[in-house]
C-alpha cells in the first residue's frame, strides 16, 4: 500500500501531464493475501501487491481510456499519452455533458491495522483450527481465509480528490463427508471479528446433520432461505434492475412501475455505502459521494440509483454515487444492498412451518429472464425437509426456477437480524435476512 | 530478463526452497465497445509483473507482485517461501511434482495480421458499419458490438532449468442485438453470447467472422422472438447448435475432468465432480458417438498454447473415447495423486495448469476441450428429425456443484417437425443429468460444421481467476431430453 499522499501525489502527476479537456485519475492499490484449504490441508496460500492508474481523457466530447502498474514517471506519461490517444480516434458522444465537480465526500473509519498486519501463519493457524475439527469429526474441510488492504484515489481536472482505504477479512468453509456438506462463512473489515472455531463448528454440524440426504419431489415449497441465499437473490435483483441504465434501456423490472408495487408489502430494500454495517466505499468510481437510495418501499419501486452519464440523460437527476469503473457500458450499479430485517427468529421460522425446505444457500444462479427476474440455480451445503415445525431430515439438492419479486411477494416472514455476505468476487457486501417464503419453486433435482 | 528471473529462483532456494519457478507476464488488452451508434468504450490495458511459486517444507507458496525490481524480487521470493513454511503446518504429505520438466524454448501464436497493428479508425469503422445495419431493423432497442484484444508476453523460469518465453495473441468479435415489449426483453448474439467470440490468432479472426454481414439478421431475429411463442414443454429431440454445444461441453464435461475438482481443492468454491478416481476407464458417460479430446494445439483455439504455466509443453489428451470417460485435466502435482490410485496413470502432466496473468497461481484450466465431429450434413440432421426443438446460442446456464444437473437456456429456437424446422420459438430452456444426456446424443454434424468456439468467461478459483477456453463442435442431435421449465 503506497498511502494517501503518494497516491494524492502520483494523482497530481497525472493531471500536470494531461492535455485533455477534462481527465479524470483512478489509482487503486491492494495488498491481498489468501490462504485456501481443502481435504483438510493447506493447499494453496497466496498473496498480492499491485496498483494500477486508470486515466479517462476527454477531448471534445471524446472519451479515451488507458491504464497500467506502472508507476514511474514514464510509465504515468504513457498511460496518459495513450488515453489521449485513444480520445482523438474516438467518436463524440452527445450524451456526454462532463466529469463531475467537487464535492464534500465523508471519511469513513474502514481500515483495521489488525487485518492489515495478519501474517500468513496467523492466517495458517486459523484454518487449522477448522482443518483439526473437522479432521475430528471424520470429515474434509475446504475453504479460504483472506485478508486483504486495498485503497483508493480519485482525482479529477474538475478539483475531485477523494481518497479512501479499507480492510477486509473473510473466511468460508465447506465441510463434507461422504454424502454431505455443510456451509459457513464470516467477513468482517476487523479480521479479530472472525472466530474460525465458531465457522468451524457452524460447517460440521450442517455437514453431520445432512449425512445420508434422500431425493424430494420437485415441486411448489414453503422455504426458509437462510441469508446467503437471500443475499444471492438481492445481488441479482440490483444487478438485472436496479441501475438507471437498464431502466433507461428498458430491459428492468423497474421499466415505468416506479410508485407501483413491483413486491411483497414486507420488502424493503436500499443501497448505502455509507452504513458500516455493510463493506462501505464513501464516494464512487467517479469521485461522488455515495448516497442512501431508497430502491424498493414497502413493496413499492421508488428508486434506481445514477452515475453522472446516466443522470444527464434525465431532466431533475443528479448521480447518486454509484458510478463503477469507466469506462462502464453497464451503467451504474448498488453494490451496498441491505433488505430491511423483520421481527421473527429463525427457530420461529422453522416452527411454524408445516411442510418446507431449509435452504442453506444457493449454487451457481444465473439468470433465466431478466424482466421477470426469473433465477435459476441449485441447493448446495445444507438442504432439509422441515416437517411439525422442525427439521426431519436431510435432502438432496434441489434446482429451483424462480422469479425473485414473486418470491418476495410471497414472503412471511424476516428474521430481526441481517448478516454481511461478502462477494467471492469482489469487496462487495450485501446485508440481508433470512426468509421465510410460501410457493417457491423448485424443478428439478440431483444426486 | 534472466537476472532478474535466475535472481527469484537463488533467493527462494537460499531461504528454503525444495522447488521454484517464477513467471514474468506482460499483459496488453485493447477493448472498443459500441453501443448505439457511440463508441462507449475504448481502453488500452497493460499490466505487468511477476509471480513466484515455492515448495519449502514440502508446501505450497506463492507471491506476487508489480514491481520488477531487484528488491522487490528478493522481498517477494522470501514471501513465498515464508507462505510456504506457514502451509506446511498442515500439510498431510509432502508434495511431489514427479518427473522434473525441463524446456528451453519460445512459443508464439501463428497470426496473419497483428491485431495491436491494425489502426482504430478501422476497427470502430467495421463495428460503426455492424451498429448501422443492426439498427436499421425497426424494432431494435439495444445495439452493442465489442471488439477485444489480448497479447500475453511471459517468461517462466524454474529451479529444474525451465526457461520459455511465449508471446500468445487473442482476438475476439462480437455484437448484441436486443428488443424489449412489455414485460419481454429478446436479445440475440452474433457469432456467440458473452460479449464476443474470441480465438487465438490475429485480425484475420475479426474479418472472418464478418459482424457487419451478420447484424442486420440478428436484429430481425431479435425483433421477431418478441412476438413468437413460448417453447412448448416435453420430453423431446434437441439439436444444439456449436455455440450451445460448446458451452454444454464445458459446463458438463469441461469441468468435472479438472483433476483439482476431482481431488476436492475446489470444493468450497467452484464445487468437485461426479467423474471420481475410480469411474477413470470405467465408466459410460455417454453414447459410443462421443469421443471428446482435451487438445491445447488446436489452431486458432481459444485454449491454444506452448507452453502451460508450469513450463510443461502443450498436449491432446482423449478424455472420452466412444462414450468411455478415459481421461483427465492435470497438473504435475495431481498427476502424482491420481498414480496413487492407478499406478498405469501417466507420470507427466498433460499441461492444463494456467493463471490468470502474473499475479495468480496456476490452477487446472480447460484448454480446448471439444466434441469430435461425426458424419451427418446439417441438412440431413434436421430432415432426419421428427419432433424436436432446434436450439441456437445460449442465453442462460446453470449446474450443480458436481456437474451432474444442469439448465441452459437459448436465445432462439426452432420447432422442428416432420424433417422440417419450423415456427420460431422464444424461451427455450432445457435441463438434464450429464450421463443420461449424454448417452442420447444420436447425431453430430461433420466436420464442415465443426469450429472451435471461445469462452472468454470461466470462472475458478480464489482469489477468483478467468480463462479463456476453446469448444469444438458442430451441431449435435440428443434424443429424450427434458425441455421447458418455465411457467407461462
Amino acid at each position: 500500500m503506497l498511502g494517501q499522499s503518494r497516491l494524492a501525489e502520483i494523482a497530481q502527476r497525472v493531471l500536470r501531464e494531461a492535455k485533455a479537456d477534462q481527465t479524470e485519475v483512478m489509482i487503486t492499490g491492494n495488498d491481498s493475501h489468501l490462504t485456501r484449504f481443502a481435504t483438510n490441508t493447506i493447499h494453496q496460500n497466496v498473496s498480492e501487491t499491485d496498483a494500477t492508474v486508470r486515466v479517462r481523457s476527454i477531448i471534445d466530447q471524446k472519451t479515451g481510456v488507458a491504464s497500467g502498474n506502472d508507476l514511474s514517471d514514464a510509465g504515468l506519461k504513457t498511460i496518459v499519452k495513450r488515453a489521449e490517444t485513444v480520445a482523438r480516434f474516438q467518436q463524440k458522444n452527445p450524451e456526454f455533458r462532463s466529469l463531475p465537480g467537487p464535492k464534500t465526500v465523508g471519511k469513513i473509519d474502514a481500515y483495521v491495522d489488525a487485518t492489515a498486519r495478519f501474517a500468513p501463519l496467523e492466517r495458517a493457524e486459523g484454518v487449522e483450527k477448522i482443518l483439526s475439527a473437522s479432521r475430528k469429526n471424520g470429515l474434509e474441510a475446504a475453504g479460504a481465509f483472506s485478508t486483504e488492504e486495498q485503497e483508493i484515489q480519485i482525482a479529477n481536472s474538475l478539483g475531485v480528490s477523494a481518497y479512501h482505504r479499507g480492510t477486509v477479512a473473510a473466511l468460508l468453509t465447506v465441510i463434507m463427508s461422504a454424502d454431505s456438506s455443510g456451509w459457513a462463512a464470516a467477513a468482517s473489515r476487523n479480521v479479530a471479528e472472525i472466530d474460525p472455531a465458531r465457522v468451524g463448528k457452524t460447517a460440521i454440524d450442517k455437514a453431520l446433520a445432512s449425512r445420508n440426504p434422500t431425493a424430494v419431489e420437485p415441486g411448489e415449497y414453503t422455504v426458509i432461505l437462510e441469508e446467503a441465499a437471500v443475499a444471492d437473490m438481492l445481488f441479482f435483483l440490483g444487478y438485472m434492475g436496479m441501475g438507471a441504465l437498464s431502466v433507461q434501456e428498458g430491459r428492468s423490472f423497474m421499466c415505468d412501475k416506479m410508485g407501483e408495487r413491483v413486491t411483497g408489502d414486507q420488502i424493503t430494500i436500499w443501497d448505502d455505502g455509507l452504513d458500516p454495517r455493510g463493506l462501505p466505499l464513501p464516494f464512487d468510481f467517479e469521485g461522488v459521494p455515495k448516497r442512501k437510495v431508497m430502491l424498493i418501499e414497502k413493496g413499492i419501486a421508488r428508486n434506481v440509483v445514477y452515475d453522472s452519464f446516466t443522470a444527464a440523460r434525465e431532466p431533475g437527476k443528479t448521480s447518486t454515487g454509484h458510478s463503477l469503473p469507466a469506462p462502464n457500458t453497464a451503467g451504474p450499479l448498488p453494490i451496498n444492498l441491505f433488505m430491511a430485517p423483520g421481527k421473527a427468529t429463525q427457530e420461529e421460522m422453522l416452527a411454524s412451518t408445516e411442510r418446507g425446505i431449509w435452504v442453506t444457500r444457493f449454487h451457481y444462479t444465473n439468470i433465466v429472464h431478466p424482466v421477470k427476474t426469473i433465477l435459476t440455480g441449485m441447493t448446495r451445503d445444507g438442504t432439509f425437509m422441515i416437517e411439525n415445525g422442525k427439521i426431519s431430515r436431510p435432502l438432496k439438492n434441489l434446482r429451483f426456477t424462480q422469479s425473485i419479486l414473486e418470491a418476495f411477494a410471497n414472503a412471511e416472514m424476516l428474521s430481526s437480524t441481517l448478516t454481511l455476505l461478502k462477494d467471492d468476487w469482489n469487496a462487495i457486501g450485501t446485508c440481508a435476512p433470512a426468509a421465510k417464503i410460501r410457493d417457491f419453486r423448485f424443478t428439478g433435482g440431483t444426486e | 530478463m534472466r537476472d532478474y528471473t535466475d535472481r527469484a529462483l537463488d533467493v527462494a532456494r537460499a531461504k528454503g526452497a525444495t522447488y521454484a519457478d517464477i513467471r514474468v507476464v506482460r499483459r496488453e488488452t485493447q477493448n472498443i465497445e459500441v453501443k448505439d451508434g457511440i463508441v462507449q468504450d475504448l481502453t488500452l490495458a497493460e499490466t505487468y509483473g511477476f509471480g513466484v511459486r515455492v515448495v519449502a517444507n514440502g508446501a505450497w507458496g506463492f507471491a506476487s507482485s508489480n514491481r520488477l525490481e531487484k528488491s522487490e524480487i528478493d522481498r517477494v521470493a522470501t514471501l513465498a517461501v515464508a507462505i510456504a513454511k506457514a502451509s506446511a503446518i498442515s500439510k498431510k504429505e509432502d508434495v511431489d511434482l514427479g518427473p522434473a520438466e525441463v524446456h528451453v524454448n519460445t512459443y508464439k501464436t501463428p497470426l496473419e495480421i497483428d491485431p495491436f497493428e491494425v489502426s482504430l479508425e478501422d476497427k470502430i469503422d467495421y463495428l460503426l458499419r455492424a451498429d448501422k445495419e443492426a439498427r436499421a431493423v425497426d424494432g431494435v432497442r439495444v445495439v452493442d458490438g465489442t471488439l477485444g484484444f489480448q497479447r500475453d508476453t511471459k517468461t517462466f523460469a524454474s529451479t529444474e532449468g525451465s526457461y520459455i518465453e511465449q508471446t500468445l495473441v487473442e482476438s475476439g468479435a462480437g455484437i448484441v442485438v436486443m428488443a424489449v415489449s412489455e414485460g419481454e426483453m429478446q436479445q440475440r448474439s452474433y457469432p456467440n453470447s458473452f460479449g464476443r467470440h474470441q480465438g487465438t490468432g490475429g485480425y484475420e479472426f475479426v474479418q472472418k467472422w464478418d459482424l457487419p454481414g451478420n447484424a442486420r439478421r440478428m436484429a430481425e431475429e431479435a425483433v421477431a422472438l418478441l412476438s413468437a411463442p413460448q417453447c412448448p414443454s416435453g420430453v423431446k429431440a434437441i439439436i444444439l447448435d456449436g455455440p450451445q454445444l460448446g458451452l454444454q461441453i464445458h459446463e458438463s464435461c469441461g469441468h468435472p475432468i479438472e483433476l483439482d475438482r476431482v481431488f476436492g481443492t475446489e470444493a468450497a468454491f467452484a464445487g468437485t465432480s461426479f467423474l471420481t478416481p475410480e469411474k477413470l476407464e470405467n465408466f459410460r458417460y455417454g453414447s459410443d458417438l462421443v469421443n471428446i479430446v482435451s487438445d491445447a494445439l488446436t489452431p486458432g483455439g481459444l485454449g491454444t498454447y506452448g507452453y502451460d504455466d508450469e513450463g510443461v509443453p502443450a498436449q491432446r489428451t482423449d478424455i472420452v473415447k466412444r462414450g468411455q470417460f478415459v481421461g483427465y485435466l492435470t497438473s504435475r502435482e495431481t498427476s502424482q495423486q491420481l498414480r496413487k490410485i492407478h499406478p498405469d496413470a501417466p507420470a507427466r502432466s498433460n499441461a492444463a495448469m494456467r493463471a490468470d496473468g502474473w499475479n495468480r497461481t496456476p490452477i487446472i484450466r480447460m484448454n480446448n476441450v471439444s466434441l469430435l465431429p461425426g458424419e451427418w450434413t446439417f441438412g440431413d440432421l434436421i430432415a432426419d428429425t421428427d419432433d424436436g426443438i432446434y436450439m441456437i446460442t445460449n442465453k442462460s446456464w446453470s449446474i450443480d456443484d458436481k456437474r451432474l444437473n444442469f439448465q441452459f437456456g437459448t436465445e432462439l429456437a426452432y420447432e422442428i417437425k416432420r424433417g422440417k424446422l419450423g415456427r420460431m420459438l422464444k424461451n427455450a430452456t432445457y435441463t438434464g443429468m450429464t450421463p443420461q444426456f449424454w448417452a442420447g446424443c444420436d447425431a453430430i454434424c461433420n466436420k464442415d460444421h465443426w469450429h472451435v468456439w471461445g469462452t472468454p468467461n470461466c470462472g475458478k478459483g480464489q482469489p477468483g481467476q478467468v480463462a479463456h477456453t476453446g469448444h469444438g463442435a458442430a451441431p449435435t442431435r440428443f434424443r429424450n431430453v427434458q425441455v421447458g421449465v418455465m411457467k407461462g
